[in-house]
């Protein structure tokens, strides 16, 4: 059972934990994740991106999409994208 | 992205709190020598109702509580715990248990899993099971707590492994992270004992040396590195060989508050060391009026208050001149600086203190128990 740390590439295939809840907090009107003693507020184009991690999508499908979305240039896009990604992973927020 | 407590609104009113410790007992199998519950434990036949508990996180999830930590004490100690949980779940509230994990069956961890439980944080007090169960005061205790690691694991929760630190598992740090992570622990709490109530009548007994603390740090720097996104770890160092106090609960009054076994409601678990502050009790008045309006969490709010050198601080704003309660307990008042920080007068007192109880033998635990005589009630 010992774990290894996600790195998260292009061909990754990003979920959140079931532990690690992402919901819109009504009273404060912002987007937060809820995870073990830890909350978050990501802003609205990481809850875009976090809304799209389903486990299915790969890290390359969620950047093309955005990209589109925003009319982006891939490159900078992905590079992003998986920064944010790699981040929650390494919190231990993110798994494949 | 930011973490919890951060806001600097002078406007109090619009800031709702967003984490709840929920005391729900202080009966304990454990005997822990520096407890954080006061010296002074609320009886179980004051405790609230499971009505009362259910009434709470509504209250709690409408005002904008965001994770509760159902606590104690030992929380599995109750019978209602379902219900309770229940409630918070109910109200859209994260979850966390925190327990010391020696009462709990797997068929109930199963059944609390099934409510909606998200978290739970189990206490571990050594890597050996002879010395846990010494520190503990409870014989077994140990192996029950491993038990309980792999039964979290397999029903599919995260596990925060929390290995309060001082003199008698300091030099112990290594391996109780390779512990954690062989349970499987995602988060791993080092925190070294801040010296309170049970605490501080132990400390000449468990103070460890600056050097064993500053050991430590090292230890945690590197093995963060090692364990990225395998296990994360939370270090904190005794306020005593601080330079900066702790921003302690992220400012009073600003993000969270504490409720006791009998419905007390608390600005922070150690309020009630306090002298002179008065608290309501959840029992009488509304969650958010106390929150709002209650003159224990109003008194310390904000910074106007603090003296110097608070006052003409560059910290203020992050600090917020740290902890009420410890500067009460060394000033003898609340409103000065918390002398863990460099800039008090009392500072240098502080880590004197230290440097000279660490060296000392250390003696028999105190351990903390019920006194004999029944509190008063208000």
């Amino acid at each position: 059972m010992t774990k290894t740390r996600l790195i998260v590439e292009t061909n990754t295939t990003p979920a959140l934990p079931r532990f690690v809840k992402l919901r819109h907090d009504k009273g404060r009107d912002r987007w937060i994740m809820l995870a073990p003693e830890r909350i978050l507020t990501p802003d609205p184009i990481a809850v875009e991106v976090l809304n799209l991690c389903d486990g299915e999508k790969t890290v390359s499908e969620i950047s093309i999409h955005m990209a589109e979305i925003y009319n982006a240039p891939i490159d900078v896009i992905e590079k992003d994208i998986k920064a944010m990604l790699q981040d929650l992973a390494d919190k231990g927020f993110l798994i494949s | 992205m930011i973490e919890a407590g951060d806001n600097n609104s002078a406007d109090l009113c619009a800031v709702a709190p967003m984490g709840l410790l929920a005391e729900l007992t202080h009966r304990c199998p454990l005997q822990c020598p520096y407890c954080s519950n006061p010296m002074e434990l609320e009886r179980s036949s004051g405790e609230l109702s499971t009505e009362d508990w259910a009434r709470i996180f509504k209250e709690a999830g409408e005002l904008g509580i965001l994770q509760t930590h159902l606590s104690g004490g030992e929380p599995t100690v109750r019978k209602d715990l379902e219900e309770i949980l229940k409630a918070a779940v109910d109200a859209g509230i994260y979850t966390n248990l925190i327990t010391a994990g020696v009462l709990l069956s797997r068929e109930r961890l199963e059944g609390l899993v099934d409510i909606g439980l998200d978290h739970v944080q189990l206490s571990v007090q050594h890597v050996d099971a002879k010395l846990a169960d010494k520190i503990a005061g409870f014989k077994g205790g140990y192996s029950k707590k491993v038990e309980l690691a792999k039964w979290v694991k397999e029903l599919g929760l995260p596990l925060t492994v929390n290995s309060p630190m001082h003199r008698h598992n300091v030099e112990y740090l290594e391996e109780i992270i390779e512990f954690a992570v062989k349970l499987g622990a995602e988060r791993l709490e080092v925190a070294h004992i801040q010296y309170y109530g049970w605490a501080f009548e132990n400390r000449h007994t468990l103070i460890p040396t600056k050097e064993q603390v500053y050991r430590n740090a090292d230890t945690v720097d590197e093995a963060r590195e090692r364990l990225k996104g395998i296990m994360s770890i939370d270090f904190v160092v005794p306020d005593y060989y601080a330079v900066r106090p702790k921003p302690c609960m992220g400012g009073w009054g600003s993000s969270f508050m504490t409720i006791s076994p009998t419905g007390k409601v608390l600005p922070c678990h150690a309020a009630a060391s306090i002298k002179g502050l008065e608290f309501e009790n959840v029992k009488d008045r509304h969650l958010r009026d106390i929150w709002l309006h209650s003159s224990s969490f109003n008194k310390y709010r904000g910074t106007d208050y603090l003296p110097d050198p608070c006052k003409s601080c560059e910290f203020r704003e992050i600090d917020f001149g740290g902890c009420r309660c410890q500067a009460f307990m060394f000033t003898g008042d609340a409103k000065n600086t918390d002398p863990a920080c460099s800039k008090s007068s009392f500072h240098k007192d502080l880590l004197e203190i230290a440097e000279r109880e660490s060296k000392l033998e250390p003696k028999e635990f105190l351990y903390r128990k019920f006194t004999k005589q029944p509190q008063p009630t208000k």
